[in-house]
């Protein structure tokens, strides 16, 4: 494996990893949630794991818009697309998501109009290159995608085309986060805050965390050298006994965020009271719903939907795993009813989820471990 | 989808100014500048990219240190693959595709991303 050989700065990966082993010292065990499933893939990519020392464990957060789409979500836009002259249009991560009735790839193969799009707005412009059709965009993501759905509906309305909707499934970190604090059994020290989202929020909303949960919160960058600096900048949090919203992304993330994209969702958007999370179950004014100015580009009141809820496979433990208290590898199905090519939790479909990481990456481990000594 | 893709700004539409071309890594495609609206870029600044739109402004040594962090995350194609999508360059009747470049002209790209599309 090349992974090591990839790495930049090799020799300050290996200061940062010394001196998380001096401040983890043996005494403690830490329990550290990354919350982006960016930062969940890039920790097996890199085996950062084996780069921690052992009283140090990650905890693989909710941060996969695909991972915590419960399954009925999916029936439902489906079931939209069933209509006639109807196209259903998402980003590729959806196109292998299993519903009830098999993933959107499926029912494109049984005749439904599916199209990958990359962007918002080509959902869009799909509508205008098919105007005796009627494009449903398929949306999903946190506050990094939600902007650009909101301003491709702001543009939908003020060049008045009618033959498009969306389906909106966005959804926002904060409340999730929240819910994952309450649970009862979960016990976290501290949190990995996630990189691309906070572009948007800025770092402002994390603070409760800080000042009312007593959690410190680094907001990460992607490379193994900013995960690294970021668990060190949380342990000296720990051991200072302090508190406090850090942001080791300065180069990328804006303390204050995006405001314009922020007031593009707030001009299209509002919260809904509950919203099911897979794995976490309901929770409060957790996700985003069209609000009545935009309500002819809202799917869920333009056309019927049937509200299907679905429980997860019974011997599936998604909802353990994403709360972080099973591993990949303690569910009953990992790697053998559930791999990435046949899967049957969400979790298992991106590549952001923690299932597919880890089976992704697990099996490279041993050479890994081996050339990563080398290093740290 | 939490990942950015770093592009730098080649023109911007002289009838829209929320419309940009970028180029990323050769390949030039159109964004929307929209949610930059507070900080407007021009041509020659880097932007961070999700889904076609622009989300912030970056130095150049900063776009550079993205796309390396995309390389090493593995992301580089399925980043090249959502940048090329966009504009919707794999339908006939898209009356874009003069900006295409020629590697999108590969018989076999839509075919690709049925298997594999997604966006990061």
């Amino acid at each position: 494996m090349k992974y090591v050989d990839e790495f930049r700065q090799p020799e300050l990966i290996s200061r940062a990893a010394d001196e998380i082993r001096r401040l983890a010292g043996t005494e403690r065990h830490y329990r550290m949630m990354e919350v982006c499933g960016g930062h969940t893939h890039a920790i097996y990519r890199f085996g950062l794991k084996d780069i921690l020392p052992q009283n140090i464990e990650l905890i693989h957060g909710p941060g996969c818009p695909v991972c915590v789409l419960p399954m009925g979500r999916i029936d439902d836009g489906l079931s939209i697309a069933q209509q006639p002259d109807v196209i259903f249009a998402a980003f590729g991560d959806m196109m292998r998501v299993p519903g009830t009735q098999g993933s959107p790839l499926e029912h494109k193969a049984r005749g439904m109009d599916v199209r990958i799009v990359y962007s918002p707005s080509d959902a869009l412009k799909l509508a205008r290159l098919n105007p005796d059709k009627h494009v449903m965009f398929f949306a999903i993501g946190f506050e990094t995608t939600a902007p650009s759905t909101a301003l491709t509906m702001m543009r939908a309305k003020a060049e008045g085309i009618q033959n498009f909707s969306v389906f909106c499934n966005h959804v926002t970190i904060i409340p999730a986060i929240r819910a994952i604090l309450d649970s009862p059994d979960m016990r976290l020290d501290a949190f990995i805050g996630p990189g691309h989202v906070s572009t948007v929020i800025g770092c402002r909303p994390y603070e409760w965390i800080a000042q009312n949960e007593r959690k410190p919160i680094v907001v990460s960058g992607f490379e193994p050298l900013d995960m690294l600096q970021s668990i060190v900048m949380l342990l000296r949090q720990l051991q200072a006994g302090a508190c406090k919203v850090e942001n080791q992304y300065k180069r990328v993330v804006p303390w204050e965020g995006n405001h314009a994209a922020l007031r593009a969702m707030a001009e299209v958007f509002q919260l809904r009271p509950y919203f099911e999370w897979r794995g976490l179950g309901f929770i409060s004014q957790s996700a985003l719903r069209v609000n009545d100015k935009y309500a002819e580009w809202d799917a869920e009141q333009r056309f019927q939907v049937p509200g299907i809820r679905v429980t997860d496979p019974k011997a599936a433990q998604c909802g353990e795993v994403l709360k972080g208290v099973l591993k990949p590898h303690q569910c009953k199905l990992f790697g053998r009813e559930c791999t990435p090519e046949h899967p049957i939790g969400a979790l298992m479909v991106s590549s952001e989820g923690s299932c597919a990481a880890y089976h992704s990456y697990e099996h490279r481990k041993a050479a890994m471990v081996t050339s990563l000594t080398s290093i740290a | 989808m939490c990942l950015a893709i770093p592009g730098k700004i080649v023109e911007i539409a002289s009838d829209n100014p929320e419309s940009a071309l970028v180029d990323v890594v050769g390949v030039r495609r159109k964004i929307d500048l929209g949610l930059l609206h507070d900080d407007k870029p021009a041509p020659g600044d880097w932007v961070l990219i999700h889904v076609g739109f622009a989300m912030s402004k970056i130095s150049e040594h900063d776009a550079l240190d993205q796309m390396n962090t995309l390389r090493m995350l593995g992301e580089i194609d399925g980043a090249m693959q959502e940048v090329k999508g966009y504009g919707l360059d794999d339908q006939g009747d898209d009356p874009d595709t003069d900006d295409a470049d020629a590697e999108t002209g590969d018989a076999g790209l839509s075919e690709v991303r049925m298997k594999d599309g997604k966006v990061n």
